[in-house]
């Protein structure tokens, strides 16, 4: 049998009482696309991360063609001929794609700006070496990163859930480069919590769960529901079918609003047009990063339009254009951003402080003053009727899982009983168990009257809970679909859009 | 044109406090590091190039250790920014009172007391032309103060390391994943400002106007901090504002050289009020500032 | 960064038993530094350390003098702690204390005969607008233009200092001064009344410390307070919120502006009783120091105000009874700040080492 190309022995790593990794086992062969998967939280990352020496481990072994190694810093890691794509871009966006890449591969400009384009051809991966970072689209960004891993020569290419940031069109052509790369003799790390990609792509699959390995299979063996049950370990959890309703009054409309952020690297929005009912969810799919955070700025009240626009947002039978946070909260509204730390919550605040902070108008502060009492109540009320983990309201925002901050700030803003309910990205980085918890109480909104417009990447959610859709697309909003008339692939071809095709 | 000879003869050496105070604070904050500390850094350079050049041991040793002194001062900010992770607002702030207080401290003994300037160096041809002449006869510092400026341009703008310092200040999380150690980059991107803190504060108190008084950077620090603002962050344009200082805070000089009978208090405020009206001018424009900003600028790095 | 395979670990939950003892630790070790800067001076520490410690609080008449040099430095510290919570960073209370200063003076340098028990509260009154005016520049700017209030404040500190030169030697000077730069000597009704006999404490010190409990039931029970903290805290969330960005710059700037101009009124009119460049010697810059030292909580910043006067006083005996400079105060002040600051490094992290052999 010849020497694997990566053996792993007995790795573990812990963050002060978080267990992320227990004695994981895992070997990769070389020449093969292997599949790490786990749901959120069930330590993919930090696997990735001590493979790459990001971070050192603990505990355990690992060995580079059959030789012990022990990178400690990326460095390193690329020496040896390991390469990683990340999750979240490590790429500098005022710098230029080819600045980007002499950053760790050495050379002239203009060997590089050649290599780039060569590299471009062979695999599909082409992109403007001159261009700046942020002038690119997501699916652009994702290709210099994979041009800068290939550029050091590498043996094993760790990719970090690729296919989160992509429209699925685009999904088939990074396959395809990941095919000529296996073909070329590149092993690949594939992480994801996504079954059939792994099934259409990976020879192998290790399944992690709570930070250890809980089976190593070949995926074209198994059907989806096998790998969900070694992911999760039960079965997957099912919604109540979503019954038809008939919508209410009008909640939420934009009628072809254009707005260009302040942020010179923020994507512009234009024409965008959208009515929400009572009774009623509509969800926003599409990438982020394709006008989602400026939308959601816009229908917030934390980025506002000048008076003389005010009617270009209608809110609960009101021209709010002009209006500010709390004023649009005054009318009926409540929201869940996407960012939970430092925006939906203050890290440093207890869970009783971070409730005042759109809690107050429900009784909470009483001629200007703090009314505690009531604080404490509203914050245990929150607490167990959405299931919150904490050891108590006194704990730091900071110290809460994300799943748990989740449902603790999406507790908060349903216990201000909103007739209009907007939540971003409503289950990023939650584990099932409270994403499904989360669903139910979206759907309950819903069913008591509410009109409840939700943002997210899940096209699976967003068909699980939605009655309607729309795509946003470099700053478009696509016509409104109906869920029942539709499948997931007609929401697919809008994530393209026309701006995306062009530059395949 | 008395006036105006004599401003165009003088600015150059009047900017140079505010020049490389700010060239060096550009690094840093390029780096993502806002060290608030610079008046306390020169103040110590500038004790300390005085004391050393009046006890004799010459400008050469006077600057090296104003240097010396100041980038010692910035690593104590640098330990309590970067490795405790300290607000470097309040930590600027406190290394700045600190700096200060060590300079009234050493300077005690000093006050009122003088060395010799320097000698001024002609560029040949240029220096014989009328009215702009002046500008071409200046001392050492002077021109090397100049060198430093497109060195520290093209490092900038041209080689890994100001790619490198770049990055760190964009994006430091990211620019460790590729297994840049940021701290110790900006530790030594701090160091560095302190460096050339000190060399400022030294040119100040021993070449610009050679007499040791308490507090006599008077603020300057201050400006030097507003200038890398009014700069957006480019080295050339913070060149010419830091000119335009130099020039400003000779109009007091001019105008008596001519005659001009403005209120002293007022023109000594010069400086300052036009230090309020440009950074008010520069900030409003936010798109600038965003587009040529640093990213994570003070925001302490927790690896 | 680890030094020694030692690194920093984030607490879960700040540490409130430590954030009492920091301060505490780092006047230790500010002393043990001081120390060593004493012995190479070639002062005797212990003796320097006695006059500037322990002697100012072992006589009632010298205690008595550092309740008056407390006062201005507790009213300022407390204004601008509230702002330094809301993250705007007010360094020019120097500058709105000379203002109040400048502001109270004008009733008794054009009405040098004036007389009357409201003349002494209008001055107060007078002095609080002056440093509310002074403070509105920064706000407009940082609201309006977007300008750092950190460099504005600062440079209108550096323009109040030539205003206040300006008054003295031209039109405010006293014109029987014998040509010195300063103003009339105030008559006795513009001068604030004595509240501890025997000694010159004044009126102000109770003003002190009423504002020192408006200061806590406005930034611990109040929903302004918890707002102002919450946009120092995490401005996106006071976005999110919808509390107010400008409300909370001009609230920060107002309070500390007001409270610097308080004490500029109370010291002209209190232990100085006339305008006069001295007056400018450095509150507003110490205030900073309290502030941050009493940890930005209206209690600790009670005691952190006395520390600092304490400080004050002995630096002036040190300075008699063992030739100490005075700027060797400014050292330790500054000294101290920097200790505090590593100090409470501990607050939000754990020390922990690294398992053997692993480098980061």
């Amino acid at each position: 049998m010849p020497v694997p190309l990566l053996s792993i022995r007995g790795l573990s790593k812990s963050y002060g009482a978080v267990h992320a990794n227990r004695g994981i086992d895992l070997t990769v062969e070389k020449g093969s696309i292997h599949a790490i998967l786990g749901e959120n939280g069930a330590g993919k990352s930090t696997l990735m991360k001590l493979i790459y020496g990001v971070e050192s481990p603990d505990a355990g072994q690992v060995s580079w063609q059959g030789k012990p190694v022990r990178p400690t810093s990326p460095a390193e890691a690329r020496k040896l001929g390991i390469g990683m794509v990340f999750q979240h871009f490590s790429l500098f966006e005022t710098l230029t794609v080819v600045e980007n890449i002499s950053l760790i591969v050495p050379g002239r400009t203009a060997a590089l700006v050649t290599r780039i384009r060569d590299l471009g051809r062979e695999y599909g991966l082409e992109v403007d070496p001159r261009a700046h970072v942020h002038s690119l689209s997501v699916g652009e960004r994702q290709r210099v990163e994979i041009i800068r891993c290939l550029m050091t020569d590498p043996d094993l290419l760790i990719l970090d859930e690729p296919t989160s940031v992509l429209p699925q069109q685009s999904v088939a052509r990074l396959f395809d480069t990941l095919r000529r790369l296996r073909d070329r003799g590149v092993s690949i790390l594939f992480i994801s919590h996504k079954l059939e990609e792994i099934r259409a792509i990976c020879d192998h699959a290790t399944i992690l769960r709570d930070g250890a390995v809980t089976g190593t299979v070949d995926p074209r063996d198994h059907d989806a529901t096998d790998l969900a049950t070694m992911m999760i370990g039960r079965d997957m959890p099912a919604l109540p079918p979503a019954t038809a309703h008939k919508p209410g009054k009008v909640a939420l409309e934009l009628a072809g609003l254009d707005h260009t952020p302040d942020d010179p690297f923020g994507q512009p929005l234009s024409k965008v047009a959208l009515r929400l009912h009572q009774g009623e969810v509509l969800g926003i799919a599409g990438v982020s990063g394709n006008g989602q955070a400026e939308l959601a700025r816009l229908i917030s009240g934390e980025v506002t339009l000048p008076d003389h626009r005010a009617a270009e947002v209608l809110m609960l039978g009101q021209a709010a254009g002009d209006l500010g946070a709390a004023a649009r909260r005054a009318l009926g509204f409540a929201f869940v951003p996407e960012e939970r730390l430092g925006r939906g919550a203050v890290p440093e605040m207890s869970l009783a402080d971070n409730t005042l902070l759109t809690a107050h108008r429900a009784g909470l502060v009483r001629r200007g003053m703090i009314d505690r009492a009531r604080e404490a109540q509203f914050t245990a009320t929150c607490i167990r009727d959405f299931d919150v983990r904490t050891p108590g309201p006194r704990t730091e925002a900071g110290a809460l899982s994300g799943g748990n901050l989740q449902k603790f700030i999406v507790g908060r803003e349903i216990m201000l009983a909103p007739r209009l309910l907007f939540v971003s990205q409503p289950t990023w980085g939650v584990d099932i168990g409270a994403a499904t918890a989360i669903r139910r109480r979206l759907v309950a909104m819903r069913d008591a009257g509410a009109a409840v417009l939700i943002i997210s990447e899940e096209i699976e959610e967003l068909f699980e809970i939605c009655d309607r859709v729309q795509v946003l697309n470099a700053g478009r909003l696509s016509p409104s679909m109906k869920v029942r008339d539709i499948r997931v692939e007609d929401v697919g071809r809008h994530m393209i859009g026309a701006a995306e095709g062009g530059a395949a | 044109m008395i006036g105006l000879s004599f401003v165009l003869s003088g600015m150059l050496a009047a900017a140079m406090p505010f020049l490389l105070a700010a060239l060096g604070e550009l690094v840093a904050e390029r780096a993502g590091v806002l060290n608030l500390g610079i008046e306390g850094m020169m103040a110590l350079g500038a004790v300390t190039g005085f004391v050393i050049i009046f006890h004799g041991f010459g400008h050469a040793t006077g600057f090296l250790g104003a240097g010396l002194a100041g980038a010692a001062l910035s690593l104590l900010f640098a330990w309590l920014a970067l490795s405790l992770r300290a607000n470097q607002v309040a930590a600027g702030l406190a290394i700045g009172i600190f700096g200060q207080g060590l300079s009234a401290l050493f300077g005690k003994s000093y006050e009122s007391m003088t060395v010799a300037g320097l000698p001024k160096l002609q560029l040949p041809l240029l220096a014989d032309l009328p009215v702009v002449g002046g500008m071409f006869t200046q001392d050492i510092v002077v021109w090397l103060g100049i060198a430093a400026t497109l060195a520290i341009w093209a490092v900038l703008r041209m080689t890994k390391l100001g790619l490198i310092i770049r990055a760190v200040g964009e994006n430091p999380t990211a620019a460790r994943a590729l297994g840049y150690p940021v701290i110790a980059v900006r530790y030594c991107a701090v160091m560095f400002g302190g460096l050339m803190a000190g060399l400022a504060g030294a040119y100040a108190a021993t070449v610009y106007t050679p007499l040791w008084a308490d507090g006599m950077i008077a603020g300057r620090g201050w400006i030097a901090l507003a200038l890398v603002v009014f700069g957006t962050w480019m080295v050339g344009r913070l060149f010419f504002g830091a000119i335009l200082f130099g020039a400003v805070s000779l109009a007091q000089l001019a105008a008596q050289a001519n005659g001009v009978n403005l209120n002293s208090q007022l023109l000594a405020s010069l400086p300052y009020i036009v230090t309020i009206v440009v950074l008010g001018l520069i900030s409003s424009n936010k798109k600038l500032l965003k587009r040529n900003g640093v990213a994570s600028l003070g925001v302490p790095f927790d690896p | 960064m680890n030094l020694a395979g030692y690194r920093l670990a984030r607490r879960d939950k700040a540490s409130r038993k430590l954030a009492v003892v920091a301060p505490v630790v780092a006047l230790l070790l500010s002393i043990a530094l001081n120390f060593a800067l004493y012995m190479a001076m070639g002062k005797n520490p212990v003796a320097v350390f006695q006059a500037m410690l322990i002697e100012p609080v072992i006589s009632w008449p010298a205690f008595s003098e550092v309740l008056l040099k407390m006062t201005p430095l507790l009213l300022i510290a407390q204004g601008l702690a509230a702002g330094f919570r809301a993250k705007v960073i007010n360094i020019g209370a120097e500058g709105q204390f000379i203002l109040g200063a400048i502001f109270a003076s004008a009733v008794p340098v054009w009405f040098p005969q004036i007389s009357g028990l409201w003349v002494w509260p209008l001055m107060i009154v007078l002095g609080g607008i002056g440093g509310m005016l002074w403070a509105v520049v920064p706000a407009i700017w940082r609201v309006r233009l977007n300008a750092s209030e950190i460099l504005v404040t600062l440079m209108m500190s550096l323009i109040a200092a030539q205003l206040l030169n300006f008054l003295l030697v031209g039109p405010w000077k006293d014109p029987m001064g014998f040509n010195f730069p300063q103003s009339v000597i105030f008559p006795l009704d513009a001068t604030l009344p004595l509240i501890l006999p025997g000694t010159r404490v004044n009126v102000a010190l109770a003003i002190a410390l009423i504002w020192s409990v408006a200061c806590w039931v406005y930034l611990q029970r109040s929903f302004q307070g918890y707002q102002l903290m919450v946009g120092g805290l995490a401005p996106q969330a006071a976005g999110y919120a919808g509390y107010s960005q400008s409300r909370a710059v001009w609230m920060s700037l107002l309070i500390g502006g007001l409270a610097a101009g308080l004490a500029g009124a109370s010291e002209v009119a209190g232990p100085v009783g006339q305008l006069q460049r001295s007056i400018a010697s450095g509150y507003g810059y110490s205030a900073i120091i309290v502030a941050y030292l009493g940890g930005l909580h209206p209690v600790g910043i009670v005691f952190s105000s006395l520390l600092i006067a304490i400080l004050y006083i002995g630096g002036d005996n040190a300075m008699v009874s063992a030739g100490l400079p005075v700027a060797a105060v400014r050292v330790f002040q500054g000294s101290l700040l920097v200790c505090y600051l590593a100090a409470i490094t501990l607050v939000r992290y754990r020390v922990i080492r690294e398992p053997k052999g692993i480098r980061a």
